[in-house]
């Protein structure tokens, strides 16, 4: 894989907050157009952005709503650029038309949201992880997309990078789902050189525009990409289309692209799993966590450790695809997966589908506006054990 | 709303005979036939509709312009006549219903090398897509907009838009319509487009005119063109066909250039000012962000054209 283009690659260790990170990782990876509307606690990257943008050579535009930002992203890649927006809660409910839009058109493209208390208004500047379920279902009919969920600065940097890389190796949304204490708190980010960053780049085509089908896709089932004023002259719709990218109209056709469409993540889904594991081989108990919770997750674990409990930890670092078969396996030698998490049962739910009952899942909820005290998951975690 | 109605050209492959023109070898090529997707005929538009017209003049236009056509994109959103994009061999975007003019955006100021033409109906563009045709405007981003208006939303069955004139008969106002209708010229003035027209479909050398003027001109322009609808608006309302629809804008249509548009309000049956009522200048956006940042940065302002990517 080729490198990062140094322009935007701002090597060296900071102190930095997530969101100014998230920023920084957009630079790294490539990325040279954002759209987006003010939203708390998301606004500081692209404030960052747009400070940072005409210096290294870019554009950024602040739209009149996040309708408007999450299609003007789509039109900057076809025109050959790489693009992302950022947003929070009711900014991405918005949003989800656009992102069907892109899994549909196959538009590489990075949704950075960190979240906040829902639903609707809600708590604009207090934490939850209460938009998982809509990152993967959000928009309507059947589509993947790829979601990363960052617990430090450190991780908005990287994660963001691989969220690029992922959305173009795939061609579809990545979401980077941060939360309002990740986006916010402030900690060491070490930026490598840009000859350390790899880049996956634009799939672009080789083919002459006689030969070009812009939706005819190879083994791994992603098509070659064209860009708008390049003389071929190809054609782009959200209608279900064949492999001309003409609209087309059955059963068939709906057949043939919407089963590509989930299936050239469902495939990869093993290899995208990412996650960090410790412990859980002679676990009795697994805590399951993500995001900022995973941080508190991890101080119950030594709690319980102390009282002698055989507990393990697990992060998920992907959540969309969902670790699956990591966690099936792990449900034959544990007793129970503990799943803390900033809303009333999300990814607690996909831990309990992965058990398939040889494991018993608790939920241990929070609905948002802080973080759960340690005490709390220990808690659960002995009565588990009891 | 966001229906999309059955596409006889999406049924099947049509066997390759079946192509216009094909089988009348020897006759003198359509000069419009190089900009249109001629495997995807038969379109889906109505006998009589006005659409298929302004393609023509649009053609035309760009044949006139002389214009690169591997440098022009047209973007659509959802509708009768966003469905315009899927039959033009251009580089063509058929996007979402109302945001055709922020994808044009995206697309244009990561190119600002490519002319952007936004094709698309009343109801896509001012309705759902109101708040983004007046920012687009306001920032005066250089997009062409075609707005074919055809009074209502057709696509889905003759419903209410906001261009439906009060008392016409639409399927969601069987009483008529009671609601006022955006004078589409004066708002788009208003928002801050340096051109702004309007044409019917009779009116179809104008109208191509008109599309040679916005090709050369920079900035936020912006062209309608009224449209017949007979499957939907005119049975519904008795107006007869679409030769019918021809005599009518014959008959009440008045050309006064440079008009106010204060004054192009339509109504049901009154009188239709046509014209070019709006020819001015005013900085266009990537030339106001560039002034801007090399003004504040000075020699750190990294000035790009193609934001292309690899």
């Amino acid at each position: 894989m080729p490198h990062a283009d140094p322009k935007g690659v701002l090597t060296g260790v900071h102190f930095l907050d997530g969101d100014h990170a998230a920023c920084e990782g957009a630079l790294a990876a490539g990325a040279r157009f954002a759209a987006g509307y003010p939203i708390t606690p998301s606004t500081e990257v692209v404030e960052r952005f747009a400070a940072r943008i005409p210096t290294v050579g870019g554009v950024f535009i602040q739209m009149e709503d996040e309708l408007a930002a999450s299609i003007a992203i789509a039109g900057a890649v076809w025109a050959g650029a790489k693009a992302f927006t950022v947003t929070s809660g009711p900014g991405f409910s918005l949003m989800m038309e656009h992102i069907g839009f892109a899994a549909m058109t196959e538009t590489p493209c990075v949704f950075i949201n960190v979240q906040r208390g829902g639903p609707s208004t809600g708590l604009p500047t207090l934490p939850a992880q209460a938009d998982m379920m809509q990152a993967r279902w959000g928009s309507h009919g059947d589509y993947e997309i790829i979601a990363l969920c960052p617990n430090s600065p450190q991780e908005c940097f990287d994660l963001t990078v691989r969220a690029f890389n992922l959305a173009e190796e795939f061609r579809l949304p990545v979401m980077v789902m941060m939360d309002e204490c990740v986006g916010h708190m402030t900690e060491k980010v070490v930026i490598p050189p840009a000859e350390q960053i790899q880049i996956y780049p634009r799939r672009h085509t080789r083919r002459p525009p006689g030969e070009y089908k812009p939706y005819a896709a190879g083994d791994d089932l992603v098509p070659e990409m064209a860009h708008a004023g390049e003389g071929y002259r190809f054609h782009v719709t959200g209608l279900t289309h064949d492999e001309r990218g003409y609209p087309s109209m059955t059963a068939g056709a709906q057949d043939r692209l919407v089963k590509r469409l989930k299936g050239k993540v469902t495939r990869a889904a093993d290899r995208l799993a990412c996650y960090e594991e410790e412990g859980v081989e002679q676990a009795e108990v697994i805590v399951v966590s993500y995001g900022i919770t995973s941080r508190v997750a991890q101080r119950a674990v030594e709690l319980a450790r102390a009282r002698g409990v055989r507990v393990g930890r697990f992060r998920l670092i992907t959540a969309w695809p969902f670790p699956s078969r990591r966690l099936r396996a792990l449900a034959e030698t544990a007793k129970a997966f503990v799943v803390p998490e900033l809303n009333l049962g999300q990814m607690s739910l996909e831990v309990e589908r992965a058990a398939a009952g040889r494991a018993v899942t608790v939920q241990v909820p929070h609905a948002g506006g802080g973080v759960h005290r340690p005490e709390d998951i220990l808690e659960v975690i002995m009565e588990v054990v009891r | 709303m966001n229906g999309e109605g059955r596409d006889p050209a999406e049924l099947g492959p049509r066997p390759e005979a079946e192509i216009p023109g094909e089988e009348c070898a020897g006759a003198p090529e359509n000069p419009v036939e190089q900009f249109l997707r001629v495997d995807r005929m038969p379109h889906i538009w109505c006998a009589g509709c006005g659409i298929g017209t302004t393609v023509n003049s649009f053609a035309r236009a760009l044949l006139e312009s002389k214009i690169n056509l591997d440098r022009v994109a047209v973007v659509s959103g959802i509708g009768c006549s966003g469905r315009v994009a899927g039959y033009i061999r251009l580089d063509s975007f058929h996007t979402t219903h109302g945001r055709a003019i922020p994808f044009a955006t995206g697309l244009k100021l990561a190119n600002p090398g490519l002319t952007v033409v936004v094709y698309s109906g009343d109801g896509d563009l001012f309705a759902i897509g109101g708040n983004h045709i007046i920012h687009a405007a306001r920032r005066n981003i250089d997009l062409k907009v075609i707005c074919v208006n055809n009074l209502v939303y057709a696509m889905t069955g003759g419903q209410t838009a906001p261009t439906t004139p009060v008392s016409a008969l639409t399927s969601t106002a069987p009483y008529g319509c009671h609601e006022p209708a955006f004078n589409l010229p004066a708002l788009m003035e208003a928002a801050g487009a340096v051109y702004v027209a309007r044409w019917t479909t009779y009116h179809v050398r104008q109208l191509t005119r008109a599309m040679v003027d916005v090709f050369k001109k920079k900035g936020f322009c912006f062209i309608e063109v009224l449209s017949p609808c007979p499957t939907l608006y005119q049975r519904k309302n008795r107006m007869g066909d679409g030769l019918d629809a021809m005599k009518f804008y014959k008959e009440k249509s008045k050309i006064r250039h440079g008009a106010p548009t204060a004054e192009a309000d339509l109504s049901k049956e009154g009188e239709i000012l046509v014209g070019k009522f709006v020819d001015r200048e005013r900085p266009e956006y990537m030339d106001l962000m560039r002034a801007q940042l090399a003004q504040q940065l000075g020699e750190r302002y990294v000035e790009t054209e193609h934001l292309v990517c690899n």
